[in-house]
């Protein structure tokens, strides 16, 4: 499943010796495009939309999609990651909004 | 940082590490058993190699919503190990292996809400039970929560590095070989014992969803546990047992994920177009709702084959605060089913959700496939343990049951270390791995071009040999086709399975003109070559058990009975002079007394039902 980089918001992590969707993607997709400075996924066909690349983006500048094949286009779901909480937001094709926030870890 | 391939093998420059202790796959299990290890002997040596990184990676990796397996009130190890009996229709299974991780399970569970998870608890302030054994948690950060706890015990880990053999000193594990998959180091690591934790295999099977452009990962298992310990193991000459046992299950349909969520955590059951109660209307006699697992898998196929499809799990009778929680649930294991019920315009509590047969995948934590080991987890050969989805014999571990292996697994290593020294690395082995595990690097160099492709397009088209990615879509279409894929409803015969044998050997001598112009397509190419070699064993036991015992999981229609001379454990181990595959049998010991296919009742509980 395809994730997309939003141009405007990827800066590639700039100061890092490897960007972070680069670390943390399960299966070796994210990388940097040396000319153009951003993160891409090498292979759209491999990812497996675990999100992990789009929960780590301290931009926000991943965005997962559905395949066409299996789903509309114009939905979204954005991962907001807190210390101890997460709150999502998703929107389906016909523009309705839903929040969901809970706690992902105990307290300390 | 730009990478610098070598143009050759002598380029490639070597890693060589001594351990006490390796672990092969820093997964749930992986990371287990450096907690347990290093616990009880903090001055132990322990290394991890992980193909990718241990904070996300392998079936973890986008979260879990619950652990199957938890023994609440009311249950004991006894009754957890009778039901999981049940589930897969009596066995054969390991009830000793069983039986230990029972004992040990709840711990483990446990430590993983110490350790920051969230569980949701019920009204009395104990684990709230989703289905008999199910708990429900919030187990978005599970992953990097036991990756935490394991980077704890500063063990040396080895993110993004590849493993590939494991390195023999007679018939002794000594270690792993391996690949950078960052820096194209070819690395040794030399153990005094070694664990196998590299999870279950997928992708050996074509995906019903699979469609070849962008969602050709769209699968339940982690399509990068392509089954390399599996493969490890065979190549090494080690006994595996029930590797016919595959993991077929109901998924939600056109995304492939998991269904427990919806049909035990929220009561919804499966009917057809007919909007009949498939389980109850079908296969009462079998059990109906509580039927084995095999059955319940199969039955949404069942359905279809008929002429009955399309087939749900029938979600209108959820309120709107039911349908959030279950939305809820799905974004801490699979989050974008979230995002394809939008992109669907979908309300789960207006329309009922599709669900379909998965592709197979061979899984040790869920059916019985995988290493024979004893009671330590050491498998057949020495210094080498198995863990996780890895071990074979005992099905139903799940996220706990996987754990608690890790800690066996551990135990098991201790024991065997504190016996043992350093064993010696034979060179000429450890040269041939590093020329078989760098050869398709080199070889898209000295290639003839094939296509006039312009520049900018993928390169590799440009050379004549194979792709990784064509033999393994080869390799996925012939496994539906001929193995009993979903494609064909988990069904075959002895004529499709000598087809198979006969075709996965051709590729096999292929595998030689695959090739790769850099380190993620070495990746790739090791991971189609492991598949292989774990399909062929799988086509073989498949051949071998001619009977039905596990309809769907495993379907032969040219013998569609349970034949009793079967109900043992069909074992197979590669002979590493003449390069086949031998087949064997194991009996079944029944250990736990009472009717192997019926599941115990639970002890009443006074306080449930008030
Ligand atoms: C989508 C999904 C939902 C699930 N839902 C539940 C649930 O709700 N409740 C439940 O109890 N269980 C559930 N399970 C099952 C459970 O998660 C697994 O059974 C268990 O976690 C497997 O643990 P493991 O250590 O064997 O494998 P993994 O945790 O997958 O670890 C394998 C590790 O090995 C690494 N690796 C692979 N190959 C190599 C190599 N060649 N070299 C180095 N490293 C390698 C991988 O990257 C990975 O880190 C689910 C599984 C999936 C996929
Ligand atoms: S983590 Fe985000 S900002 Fe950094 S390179 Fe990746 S997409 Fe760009
Ligand atoms: S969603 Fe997962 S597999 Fe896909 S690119 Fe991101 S980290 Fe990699």
């Amino acid at each position: 499943m395809p994730p997309y980089v939003l141009k405007d918001k990827c800066d590639g992590c700039k100061g890092k010796d490897e960007p972070l969707c680069e670390q943390i993607c399960i299966g070796d997709l994210m990388t940097l495009d040396h000319v153009t400075g951003r993160a891409y996924c090498r292979s759209l066909r491999d990812c497996w939309d675990c999100m992990s690349c789009t929960k780590i983006c301290p931009k926000g500048a991943i965005e997962q999609r559905i395949p066409y094949q299996l789903g509309y286009h114009g939905a979204k779901l954005i991962p907001m990651i807190g210390t101890d909480s997460i709150t999502w937001t998703c929107v389906d094709i016909d523009g309705k909004v839903e929040r969901f926030t809970y706690r992902t870890r105990n307290k300390k | 940082m730009e990478k610098r391939l070598p143009k050759n093998i002598k380029e490639v420059e070597e890693v060589r590490i001594e351990t006490d202790l390796l672990i092969v796959g820093g997964g749930n299990s992986g990371c287990f058993v450096a907690i347990e290890a290093k616990e009880k002997n903090p001055d132990l040596d322990v290394t991890i190699i992980e193909k990718a990184h241990i904070d996300r990676s392998g079936a973890l990796a986008a979260g879990m919503d619950a652990i199957n397996t938890y023994i609440g009130e009311g249950e004991t190890p006894e009754t957890l190990v009778a039901w999981s009996r049940a589930q897969v229709g009596g066995g054969p299974l390991r009830e000793d292996l069983a039986l230990g991780n029972a004992k040990i399970l709840n711990g483990c569970v446990e430590s993983l809400e110490k350790w920051g998870v969230p569980f949701i608890k019920d009204e009395k302030g104990r684990y709230k039970k989703r289905g008999r054994f199910d708990i429900s948690i919030r187990g978005e950060q599970l992953k990097p929560i036991i990756a935490e706890k394991a980077k704890s015990y500063n063990p040396r880990i080895l993110n993004r590095v590849t493993a590939t053999n494991f390195i023999k000193d007679g018939d002794r594990v000594i270690g792993a070989m391996g690949f950078g998959v960052r820096d194209g180091k070819f690395y040794i690591i030399k153990a005094k014992a070694t664990v196998v934790s590299t999870g279950g295999a997928a992708g050996l099977y074509r995906s019903p969803t699979n469609d070849g452009t962008t969602s050709h990962h769209q699968m339940w298992m982690c399509p990068f546990n392509v089954g390399s310990g599996y493969s490890m193991g065979i190549r090494a000459g080690a006994e595996f047992t029930l590797m016919e046992q595959r993991w077929c299950a109901a998924r939600v349909k056109d995304f492939t994920g998991p269904v427990d969520t919806i049909s035990v955590g929220y009561k919804a059951r499966m009917i057809n177009s007919k909007e009949e109660l498939i389980l109850q209307k079908r296969y009462s006699h079998l059990g109906g709702d509580t039927a084995p697992r095999y059955i319940r898998a199969n039955a949404p196929m069942g359905e279809w084959n008929d002429g009955r499809g399309p087939t749900y799990v029938d979600t209108r009778h959820l309120s709107p605060e039911q349908v959030k929680e279950l939305k809820i649930d799905y974004l801490n294991e699979r989050p974008t089913y979230v995002l394809f019920l939008a992109a669907r315009g979908q309300d789960p509590a207006k329309e009922p959700l599709e669900i379909y047969g998965s592709d197979p995948y061979i899984v040790g934590g869920h059916t019985s496939s995988g290493y024979w080991v004893d009671i330590d987890r050491m498998t057949t050969l020495k210094g080498l343990f198995a863990a996780g989805e890895c071990a074979g014999g005992m099905p139903n571990k799940f996220v706990g049951g996987c754990a608690a292996e890790g800690v066996l697994a551990a135990r098991g290593s201790l024991k065997y270390i504190s016996g043992v020294g350093h064993g010696n690395i034979n060179e000429e082995q450890v040269a041939a791995e590093k020329q078989r595990v760098f050869g398709p690097l080199f070889k898209g160099l000295n290639m003839e071009a094939k296509y006039n492709i312009p520049s900018g397009q993928d390169p590799r088209w440009q050379y004549d040999g194979i792709t990784p990615e064509e033999m393994e879509e080869r390799l996925q279409r012939l496994m539906d086709e001929y193995t009993g894929g979903v494609g064909q409803f988990f069904r075959c015969n002895e004529e499709q399975l000598n087809y198979a044998i006969k075709h996965i050997k051709i590729m096999k001598k292929q595998v030689e003109r695959l090739f790769a112009n850099d380190l993620h397509n070495l990746v790739l190419v090791h991971d189609v070559i492991d598949r292989l070699d774990v399909s062929e064993v799988v086509v073989m036991h498949l051949r071998e058990r001619r009977e039905t015992r596990w309809p769907g999981w495993q379907t032969r229609t040219d013998y569609p009975d349970k034949n009793p001379e079967l109900d043992c454990f069909i074992n197979s181990k590669k002979n590493l002079s003449t390069g086949e595959i031998e087949m064997t049998k194991r009996p079944y010991e029944q250990i736990l007394p009472g009717d192997r296919t019926k599941s115990p009742s639970p002890v009443p509980l006074s306080v449930e039902k008030a």
